[in-house]
């Protein structure tokens, strides 16, 4: 079976974020950017499931500007076989790319399509349910676990829950959406990184695909999140417990 | 204008998130319903009844709802969506898995997790891991938005709203629970918990985190929570983890033991009213955010504090 993964080029996890001073946005001139932290976990998976014989194809895709096929030539050095981009300078949000998804979906035919469960970035955590509502399938959502029946029309996926875990029996084709712990993602070797310049990388376009991207929500303004104030270092347990009793009387 | 909020249960106790997305409701105004789906959940539409500002409960109870399943749970909410302009739900780990399923079937944009009401189109919601704010308006007919609990007062008591009956709607049978392992705490939810006492990789073993943290906790009255270093490494379960990818928590007091302060982990801290670090290096980033903070081994700090408490 052929399976799906989308993937975001998203400022890098480590770096330091700052807001613009005229409210706009957040600065992304000269940051680093990477692949989405969840995005690789779901790279990771559908290359395991190829190395476990059970998918033939594991076809990577990004919407976004001409620098996401980056992205795209470090899933291909993880394992993925092909790429698509879907090229657009738009501003895309989530039922957005979960359209332009299911364009790619409806022409490429995957059994199963693994999403990261949020981006870093814009932390809305809704694209993979949205994909899964616009095909009609069923999702699995925050997976830690993922079990491919033997005859490939189902599988047992475990759920990160509030208070536990839970296992769903869901039918093939589905949405998979990942969570941090459904595996550890490799690194990319060198000869693997050259070999992923040569593997095929096919650009399309929202327009191609007949999707609308136009934004529905309108960003008014982007502010810094409110200071703490600078606190103080104790000496001892005595004086925290004086603190925590008498100044800031939380106990 | 009508608000439908969905509330969050387990079809024994309706879940106090649900409390916290009403008072967002009041926020944005206008007549509130609840959605009540699930299997033998009558207490549950009682205590949301109960809630002061719900005009009317509107309760789905079948079996093909016991599991909530976000397939038949997004086919219910969007069966039954004709006349609101806000559909609402908790941003817990359920809220987040059927509503954006529901903003798809409507064509609607999602606002997720957020902080803040500012108008009935206007909404404040957190980015890069709470280090910006964005304000987004939308244009959508309807509003499909999850709330940050721990960004509005829990609704209290006081209101004797009605009870009616939704027909359910047909079962999709795409999805089925297999089974919950849930984690046994007799400490209060971490999300909604007064304290919490918090552990990081420092600990060194799952023995010694539940030694540590757990006399402490109790002293306290506190719930327990982790750094996602923590739950990496085994010594508690995942369910515990506070940050970006865990639980967002703002208690009166939070103390950090053995925690570095990664951007991720103070994503789902930052908001506590008091937070309190303890550890061994000067310079661990958790300093910069920390009210009181105490450069010591939690080793002895630790049992030393809860001595103190008496």
């Amino acid at each position: 079976m052929k399976i799906l993964v989308p993937v975001k080029r998203v400022i890098d996890y480590n770096v330091k974020v700052r807001v613009k001073s005229d409210g706009s946005g957040v600065d992304l001139a000269n940051v680093k950017m990477s692949m989405n932290p969840f995005d690789e976990v779901a790279i990771e998976e559908a290359v395991r499931l190829k190395e476990a014989g059970i998918a033939t194809e594991v076809v990577a895709v990004s919407a976004g500007v001409g620098a996401c096929q980056e992205t795209l030539r470090t899933a291909m050095a993880l394992g993925a076989d092909r790429a698509i981009l879907i090229e657009t300078d738009v501003e895309l949000q989530p039922l957005a790319v979960a359209k332009l998804l299911k364009a790619v979906v409806d022409k490429e035919q995957p059994q199963l399509v693994i999403p990261g469960k949020q981006a870093i970035d814009d932390d809305s955590n809704q694209t993979g349910q949205m994909l899964a509502a616009l095909l009609g399938w069923p999702q699995a959502c925050f997976a830690s676990k993922v079990v491919v029946n033997a005859d490939k029309t189902g599988a047992a996926v475990t759920r990160e829950i509030d208070g536990g875990l839970e296992t769903l029996d869901i039918k093939l084709p589905a949405v998979v959406t990942t969570d941090l712990r459904l595996n550890e993602p490799r690194y990319a070797t060198l000869p693997n990184i050259m070999k992923a310049k040569k593997k095929p990388l096919e650009t399309t376009t929202p327009a191609a695909l007949g999707v609308d991207v136009t934004p529905r929500l309108k960003t008014l303004k982007v502010a810094e999140p409110p200071k703490r104030s600078g606190g103080i270092k104790v000496a001892d347990v005595a004086a925290l417990v004086d603190k925590l009793k008498n100044e800031a009387k939380v106990i | 204008m009508a608000i439908l909020v969905i509330a969050e249960h387990d079809n024994a106790v309706l879940k106090p998130a649900t409390r916290n997305a009403i008072t967002a409701a009041t926020k944005i105004g206008g007549d509130i319903d609840v959605l009540v789906a699930g299997s033998g959940v009558a207490a549950v539409a009682a205590a949301a009844a109960a809630i002061a500002g719900v005009s009317r409960v509107r309760v789905a109870d079948a079996a093909l709802y016991a599991d909530l399943g976000a397939e038949n749970l997004a086919a219910l909410v969007v069966a039954n969506a004709a006349g609101y302009s806000h559909i609402l739900a908790p941003a817990t780990a359920g809220g987040k898995n059927f509503l954006p399923r529901v903003a798809a079937l409507l064509d609607v944009a999602q606002i997720s997790d957020i902080v803040a009401v500012e108008s009935a189109d206007t909404f404040v919601r957190p980015i890069y891991a709470g280090n910006a704010l964005a304000t987004v308006q939308s244009a959508d007919p309807v509003k499909v938005i999850t709330v940050r609990g721990t960004a509005f007062e829990a609704a209290a008591d006081g209101g004797s709203a009605p009870i009616e009956a939704l027909g359910a709607a047909a079962d999709l049978g795409i999805s089925k629970l297999v089974g919950r392992e849930l984690t046994k705490s007799a400490r209060p939810e971490l999300t909604a918990a007064r304290i919490i006492v918090s552990g990081g990789r420092a600990l060194g073993s799952s023995e010694q985190f539940h030694a540590v943290l757990e006399p402490l906790a109790d002293k306290l009255g506190a719930a327990v929570g982790a750094s996602r270093a923590a739950v990496d490494a085994g010594y508690a379960p995942n369910d515990y983890q506070v940050g970006q990818t865990g639980k967002i928590v703002a208690p009166s007091l939070y103390v950090a033991v053995g925690v570095s302060g990664a951007i991720q982990h103070l994503a789902g801290m930052k908001d506590s009213k008091v937070i309190v670090a303890i550890n061994k290096d000067p310079d661990a980033p958790i300093f910069q955010v920390a009210d009181y903070g105490l450069v010591a081994d939690l080793f002895v700090a630790v049992p030393e504090l809860v001595a103190a408490l008496g």
